[in-house]
């Protein structure tokens, strides 16, 4: 009989902070730059530098924790982590081994309707790596290291997963509960997000764990599922040949979709982890936790269910506006300035996301502003736009966050208010359309819809389609 | 303690040090001296001792998250060996 | 006038007394470099343009008060483990030998906001790994008081400037007696201050849970004023403590009545010189007799600190010295086949024996499976060292004793047996585990005529009580110089 295969995964997610300055020195963390120019003694392991460490990673840090549910360690320390490589100007990296500041957490995440908890083992604080660049030219490579020591934190998962549906479902729980806490933006595709798998497999039913390999290099979710797949099937068939599958880190290849051992033999894998003596032990006090505490803003699973309470939207509409931080703030500012919650969702599910998808742009890259969405929806209110006018000013909100107001005046799209104007033109239509108009009194209603967009089209849209239809059948009703 | 050729290479490889004949031969030696004599403080009970890494109490010492580096990017790129766009020139890290 | 022979207190009162310029003291500074150094090598860089140009700076500030201070205008020179802006600074090492750092020190940059004039840089054992100034890559420093003997080390170079009266004072560093045992060899005083108490920022590390900046200079009022001005907070060392009083100069009173000294008996026993243990003594019953209460006592763990010492330096030394790479700074090896060729050839070529050594030691105490059987094994003998010494202060003020077994060694007698030279440092590491300050200053002569000194230990930021104890003794007696500074040029 053939046998069945159950797939064991954990994650460690590395996630950049989004704090002004490095983790150990007063660098800028800002993206981009020339090389080098973010660099000071500290970050490019000068000798004699001495490491000090930036407060708001570790608030993020403990941020991160309490909302993941873990425990936070009330005596931290930093580990050094040694091992050569020149992407790591002190050729070890200072990280947390021996007290994270983080412990058993756990996550809930839902796939397929099951709910299940996915456990976190840790979460560290650690620093960030240079950036490494091929010259083909001379054949060697350059080291930039403004990403060095851009402050990192790891949470290493327990081997709670089983597929790669339940995979993505616990980066996605993980990348919103950090999203909300401000304490990452976790671009997957940028890096501010990396995710590395630990995948083993063993028979079903069994209870014990298989030898277990690392993956790196894993961009985006299709590639973390892709990999899933191919490490899943080459552990399966190693097995079924009767070897052993050897415990190693590999690279995967997006692009070839296989991945590759990195051993090599300077790479002994013993990072002789030690307490950094340059750094003290840091206390975490109740009074600092209390701090951390108040101030947690309010997360996703909570806004899900005030959403539904006082806005009373559909479910659908709340788990997509939440399913981003951006989109859910533009949601509570917009309503914060007056519009009503059922319209303000309406713009965001159908106009927001048709926009996003014709941009192929995420939640996230969102740029226009809740105020003028808000005048936007208060000028269809105040019926100084009509609907089909507002569409298209909108579209212009979305690309350059236009003031609606404004473009509406320099572009003449207000509607015609004027009754008697509105009610020549309804007339010449009636006039020039007796076809349409017998139809619509011999019962057949939509005739008028014809009518109305005749009307709609002398008025070169600017007039409000429910005025018309009223005046046209008061017309038709003569 | 026996140090082994392997342990010697191991260590190299850790240390990044590549040792000649001769000098392998003397740090054999050396370590396993060095390691019998430090062997002495097996003779200490520390199952209840707490390791000390620093000698007085201090803690939580913390920066504010405040930029504070300008760019000495050019000065810095003095002292490299090799350098190249602005960049430290090293041996290719990958193929 | 012999202004070298001057102490730095004197010297910086002469200035501001104008009775001398800054750029004689310089000059004068300067041509006893020129005309020692081929005997004593006691520097790697001499900055002889930039000192006369800091000279002309300071002597303005100087004139105009803005420089106030007792040591402004006074030359110095700095261990070369310490970084300073635009001037070379090579560890005594080869994989340094070309790297002139973007930054300085802190204490070294304190010095410089007092108005130091900056002559140049010290021959130091290579990353201060050593207790001879032999294992220099620029050739060993000799001692001041016998040509074929060494000065002691790490910081030899500091101690034999000072002895040879090339400089009034010097920075040293102290991990595990680098600034007491060759202030003892070179017949000059020396304190290794509290861990914490100056700040490490550009001391290139050898031992970062255990290194510590400190003065070398004539007597003990220049080391108390040298502290003054060096121990300050600073917030670029997480471990730079900054709670403790400072004013380490009010504690220069010859009055020890009632103080209360323990003897530690361990330190006694066998193999120390029996010279060495008659001056020592003798010193004791100086400060008995001016009225200290001074008891024998039996402090414990003394064993167990050179191999506690060895683990831990050699554990953290091996993880700081990693980033010598060839990557950013310093020597790289000319051929190289690949990345981690260029490592290793880099580093077997960079690095001395003796530093070698102990990164393969570090390297292994750390490795998988070694760790708690050597790391914490140290550390936790660390605790227990720490707590023996706080048990002894808790029934004394000061604890006295020698700061070597012998007097200055012949050179090249140590470097055979690392072993040995490691016993040398018996009385001094565990000063350097336990965080704790400790003065060396001259108590006698052996019969070769080489000094010998007396090492006085306090609690932790209890500076004052040794400055006042070694000041109260060396009231007793007058400072000896060194044969070649004696003989003049
Ligand atoms: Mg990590
Ligand atoms: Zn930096």
């Amino acid at each position: 009989m053939e046998k069945t295969y159950e797939t064991v995964i954990g994650l460690e997610v590395h996630v950049e902070l989004a704090t002004k300055t490095k983790i150990f020195c007063g660098c800028s963390t800002e993206f981009g730059g020339e090389p080098n120019t973010h660099t000071c003694p500290v970050c490019t392991g000068m000798p004699g530098s001495l490491p000090v460490l930036n407060k708001a990673v570790l608030e993020k840090a403990v941020a991160v924790g309490l909302a993941t549910n873990c425990n936070i360690t009330r005596n931290g320390k930093f580990d050094r982590k040694n091992y050569f490589y020149p992407d790591n100007p002190q050729n070890y990296q200072i990280s947390q081994l021996y007290f994270p500041i983080c412990r058993d957490g756990k996550v809930e995440i839902e796939v397929e309707g099951e709910k299940k908890f996915v456990r976190i083992h840790e979460i560290h604080m650690e620093e960030d790596a240079g950036k490494l660049v091929h010259d083909s030219f001379t054949d060697t490579s350059l080291v930039d290291y403004n990403r060095s020591g851009v402050p990192l934190i790891e949470i290493v998962s327990e081997p709670d997963m089983r597929s790669a549906e339940e995979v993505i479902a616990y980066l996605d729980k993980l990348r919103l509960i950090i999203q909300y806490l401000g304490a990452s933006d976790c671009k997957l595709n940028e890096g501010s997000m990396r995710a590395d798998v630990n995948l083993s497999i063993r028979e079903k039913g069994s209870e014990e764990f298989g030898t277990r390999t690392e993956m790196k290099n894993l961009n985006s979710f299709k590639a973390i599922a892709r990999a899933i797949e191919n490490e899943r099937e080459r552990q399966i068939d190693i097995i079924e040949s009767g070897e052993k599958v050897i415990q190693e880190t590999r690279r995967w290849d997006d692009e070839k979709g296989y991945s590759y051992a990195m051993r090599s033999k300077e790479d002994a894998q013993d990072y002789r982890y030690f307490p950094d003596p340059d750094l003290v032990p840091i206390i975490v006090t109740d009074e600092f936790l209390d701090e951390i505490k108040s101030r947690q803003p309010e997360l996703r699973d909570e806004k899900r269910i005030r959403y539904k309470e006082e806005y009373s939207i559909p479910e659908y509409d709340i788990d997509i506006i939440t399913n981003s931080k951006k989109m859910a703030d533009i949601f509570e500012e917009t309503i914060a300035l007056g519009a009503e919650p059922k319209k303000v969702s309406n713009w965001l599910m159908v106009e927001t996301m048709r926009l996003m998808k014709e941009h192929d742009k995420d939640a996230d890259d969102i740029s226009f502003s809740a105020k003028n969405l808000a005048k936007l929806i208060d000028m269809v209110d105040k019926k100084v736009i009509n609907g089909s006018v507002a569409k298209e000013v909108f579209e212009k909100v979305f690309t350059d966050d236009i003031e609606p107001e404004k473009y509406v005046e320099e572009n003449g799209l207000k509607t015609v208010n004027d009754e008697g104007a509105l009610t020549k033109t309804i007339e010449e239509i009636v006039a020039a359309n007796p076809k349409s108009v017998e139809d619509y009194k011999s019962g057949k209603e939509k005739a008028i819809g014809f009518l109305v967009g005749q009307t709609m089209k002398a008025m070169k849209g600017k007039a409000d389609p429910g005025e018309v239809n009223r005046i046209l059948k008061e017309i038709l009703a003569k | 303690m026996v140090i082994t050729d392997e342990t010697i290479d191991y260590v190299g490889i850790l240390a990044k040090l590549e040792l000649s004949d001769e000098e392998k031969e003397q740090a054999k030696k050396d370590m396993s001296n060095m390691l019998d004599y430090v062997g002495k403080l097996d003779e200490l009970d520390t199952d209840d001792v707490e390791a000390m890494s620093h000698a007085f109490p201090i803690s939580n010492v913390f920066r504010e998250d405040v930029v504070t580096n300008g760019d000495d990017r050019d000065n810095m790129l003095a002292n490299a060996p090799e350098e190249r766009n602005g960049c430290y020139d090293v041996p290719k890290t990958f193929d | 006038m012999d202004l070298m022979s001057l102490t730095a207190v004197e010297l910086g009162q002469k200035i501001k007394n104008k009775e001398v310029t800054v750029k004689e003291a310089v000059e004068e500074s300067l041509r006893r470099i020129d005309a020692l150094e081929k005997d004593i090598n006691s520097f790697v860089t001499v900055d002889k343009e930039g000192a006369l140009k800091q000279a002309e700076e300071v002597q303005k500030k100087i004139d105009s008060g803005e420089l106030t201070g007792p040591l402004a205008g006074v030359p110095v020179a700095i261990k070369d483990n310490m970084c300073t802006k635009g001037l070379l600074t090579t560890c005594s090492s080869k994989i340094l030998g070309n790297f002139v750092p973007t930054y300085t020190a802190t204490a070294v940059e304190k010095l410089k906001e007092a108005g130091a004039v900056i002559i140049g840089k010290t021959n130091m054992d290579e990353f201060a790994m050593g207790s001879t100034s032999e294992t220099s890559y620029y050739g060993a420093t000799k001692n001041p008081w016998d040509l074929n003997r060494v000065p002691g080390g790490s910081s030899g170079g500091s101690a034999a400037a000072v002895s040879s009266e090339e400089v009034p004072y010097a920075l040293g560093s102290d991990t595990g007696g680098s600034i007491r045992q060759p202030a003892s060899f070179c017949g000059v005083t020396g304190i290794k201050p509290t861990y914490g108490r100056v700040s490490r920022y550009g001391l290139i590390a050898y031992g970062s849970s255990l290194d510590q900046i400190g003065p070398i200079a004539k007597d003990v009022r220049d080391c108390a004023t040298i502290l003054e001005i060096i121990c300050q907070h600073d917030d670029k060392d997480s471990t730079s403590y900054s709670e403790a009083a400072s004013d380490f100069t009010s504690a220069l009173v010859d009055d020890v009545k009632g103080m209360k000294i323990g003897i530690p008996s361990d330190y006694f026993a066998e193999g120390i010189d029996p010279e060495v243990k008659e001056a020592v003594l003798a010193a004791a019953k100086v400060l008995e007799e001016k009225g200290a209460v001074v008891e024998e006592f039996s402090l414990g763990m003394v064993d167990y600190a050179i191999p506690a010492y060895y683990i831990i330096a050699s554990a953290e030394a091996s993880s700081n010295l990693e980033r010598f790479d060839g990557v950013k700074y310093g020597y790289r090896t000319a051929d190289y086949t690949d990345l981690h060729n260029m490592y290793k050839k880099t580093r077997s070529e960079g690095f001395g024996a003796e530093v070698k050594r102990r990164i393969m030691l570090g390297s292994f105490v750390l490795s998988s499976g070694y760790y708690d059987a050597y790391y914490v094994k140290a550390l936790k003998t660390k605790a227990l060292i720490k707590k023996a010494f706080d048990d002894a202060f808790a029934r004394y003020d000061v604890i006295l004793g020698p700061v070597a077994p012998t007097t200055a060694l012949k050179c090249g007698e140590s470097l055979s047996d690392p072993i040995k030279m490691y016993l040398g440092d018996i009385y001094t590491v565990s000063v350097n585990l336990a965080g704790l300050p400790g003065i060396s200053l001259p108590c006698g002569y052996d019969k070769n005529g080489l000094p010998i000194g007396l090492q006085l230990l306090g609690q932790t930021f209890d500076e004052k009580s040794i400055l006042r104890a070694a000041y109260a003794y060396e009231q007793s007696r007058s400072y000896k110089r060194s044969p070649i500074a004696e003989r003049g040029l």
